[in-house]
């Protein structure tokens, strides 16, 4: 539809949007790997890992390493039950049923409300939680209680409830995706054919479907990783990478943190590219069904 | 599989909704209306909280009150972005559809849109700091070619980079809907209007905006919502200058005033489900998927 003249324009364009995409995280990466004299910006003084290395020796107060395995072991298990429920909501909603209008608008909710009152919910549920554990602690008189209980919060209860508020909306969104798309036709096929439904779900609706589930795994585990705004009150004592760098903005000056944003960046397109991957693959796979 | 089985596997994931999600937001209803002291809070029904919110706010003699303050200058980002990311979002994905013909090439750039959205949001944002600061490459290329004399102040910790740093992180947010719902234009309506003698400004604006409307409303409602309780990027690119509503809820967690946050978030989540509301009515959203 377009002019030759018009296309190169948006040509141009286009360009200019990836370049501003792309181009300041470049910048960082390159920064990260001045000489020992380099500053927070360009012209680059040396080339060298000594940024590298002084991370790996850690930034002060801030236990990076602690902080990224905290993140991945939270990403790995966010991403586990995004799959398993958004998979189960997702057959579920293929056919009406009581409440299904509900918890749709529910997930949507859940997507658009502002992360900052998500936090604050979360926080206060678990502090009141808290109040609640200890005050059963002192009328029962729960040794333990008295002595050791600080807070429920923590990794697995509130920071998982809280990454999946955020994952499990994009799960059911491309489930939904998927079974728009999806021709009922192969599975009528497979119980003419008498396969169970339990054949018919592991046999032909699951592998025509996988690829889809390594979008929503890759879903759960990069937002789960980079996830800030919901955790920033929700996770009590203990702090995930982001919280951690976020926190490193305001006090360290030096190239090291941009070696910190070079390893993270470096992990998720670690884990985009093997999703990307495993995707064609099964997708391939999933052509050779039909 | 009959009816009721298969509604039982929605249980575990509406579930972790009602715990996680409707809970917690009851719990900020609820607590809003509690009093507090330095250190506890205390069960009550009182209305302290909003008034504490609105106080001087309809005097009008007094000029504007912090809280409608802070909401103005909360609305002015999400109008600029709304605006800035629209326009290029609408841009990138008119590129992508009508003028890339091999669907593999759509797929990889359509990647290379998407991908940032997987990486780190801090990074992302910190990353504007080489460029736009006091002896960045912006300030050092201007300088050398004799544009201006001193560095330029308000390019970095200023309204002007917490904008940019809100295009450049959520403008894919438009970029994907309004793809989607470009890409299903009957590519033989545009052929007629050629035909007919239409130019490609007419066709944008009478064929391809008109069709798109659910993308960009759907694009739209995620920008806005997003941006309208941020308080990570502005405070990261504001240097901790900037107002926003986010922000306020924030500092008031930080010193324990939970039912005054409470408040704030009650107000701030009523105006954005009705702005969506709003929205919503234009477009239905899973006809969409």
């Amino acid at each position: 539809m377009f002019s030759r003249a018009q296309t190169a324009w948006l040509t141009v364009f286009f360009s200019c949007f990836v370049i501003f995409l792309y181009g300041p995280v470049l910048s960082i990466i390159l920064l990260a790997f001045q000489g020992p004299e380099g500053g927070l910006t360009f012209p680059m003084r040396g080339v060298s890992l000594h940024w590298f290395e002084e991370l790996w020796r850690g930034l002060g107060v801030v236990d990076i390493s602690r902080g990224l395995r905290r993140s991945l072991f939270l990403g790995v298990l966010v991403m586990v039950f995004t799959v398993i429920l958004s998979l189960c909501a997702g057959l579920a909603f293929r056919k009406k049923f009581r409440g299904s209008g509900v918890l749709f608008y529910l997930t949507i909710a859940s997507l658009i409300i502002p992360s900052i009152a998500i936090s604050l919910g979360i926080a206060l549920q678990f502090r009141l939680l808290d109040e609640t554990v200890k005050w059963l602690g002192q009328t029962l008189e729960i040794q333990w209680i008295i002595d050791d209980f600080q807070t429920s919060m923590g990794l697995i209860a509130s920071g998982l409830g809280t990454h999946l508020t955020w994952t499990l909306p994009f799960g059911l969104l491309i489930m939904f995706a998927v079974f728009n798309r999806f021709n009922p036709s192969y599975e009528e096929a497979a119980r003419d054919l008498g396969a169970t439904p339990w054949q018919t779900f592991w046999g032909v609706v699951f592998p025509l479907i996988a690829p889809a589930l390594v979008g929503v795994a890759l879903f759960g585990f990069t937002l789960s990783y980079d996830e800030l705004a919901r955790s920033s009150q929700a996770l009590g004592a203990v702090n995930t990478l982001p919280l951690e760098l976020r926190g490193l903005t305001t006090t360290v000056t030096n190239p090291s943190i941009y070696a910190l944003g070079a390893v993270t960046t470096g992990v998720s397109f670690l884990v985009i590219g093997l999703s990307l991957g495993l995707f064609w693959v099964l997708r391939k796979k999933a052509g050779n069904i039909k | 599989m009959t009816r009721s089985t298969s509604s039982i596997l929605a249980v575990p994931f509406a579930m972790v909704l009602a715990v996680f999600f409707v809970l917690p937001l009851l719990l900020v209803v609820v607590v809003s209306f509690w009093d507090y002291t330095e250190y506890s809070l205390i069960p009550d029904l009182i209305l302290m909280n909003y008034a504490e919110l609105f106080y001087g706010c309809f005097d009008w003699d007094q000029g504007l009150c912090t809280t409608f303050a802070t909401y103005l200058s909360t609305f002015k980002y999400v109008f600029l972005t709304w605006c800035f990311t629209l326009i290029i979002g609408f841009g990138v994905a008119l590129y992508l559809v009508f003028c890339v013909r091999s669907l593999k090439m759509q797929i990889v750039l359509f990647l290379v849109c998407t991908i940032p959205f997987w990486t780190s949001n801090v990074i992302r944002m910190i990353s504007w700091i080489p460029l736009l600061g006091r002896n960045g490459i912006v300030n050092t290329a201007l300088m050398s070619m004799g544009i201006i004399d001193q560095p330029i102040e308000w390019l970095l910790y200023s309204g002007f980079s917490v904008t940019l740093g809100f295009v450049h992180l959520y403008t894919l947010f438009m970029v994907v809907p309004i793809f989607n719902s470009m890409a299903k234009i009957d590519r033989s309506l545009i052929e007629a209007a050629k035909d007919s003698g239409a130019s490609a400004w007419q066709i944008i604006m009478n064929i391809i905006v008109p069709l798109s409307r659910s993308g960009i409303m759907i694009g739209s409602i995620f920008v806005i919502t997003i941006v309208v309780g941020d308080f990570i990027t502005i405070g990261v690119l504001g240097g901790q200058q900037i107002a926003s509503v986010g922000k306020i809820i924030y500092v008031e967690m930080s010193y324990l005033q939970f039912p005054a946050a409470a408040a704030n978030a009650v107000v701030l989540v009523s105006i954005t489900l009705l702005m969506v509301a709003a929205m919503m009515r234009i477009v239905n959203v899973r006809k969409e998927l």
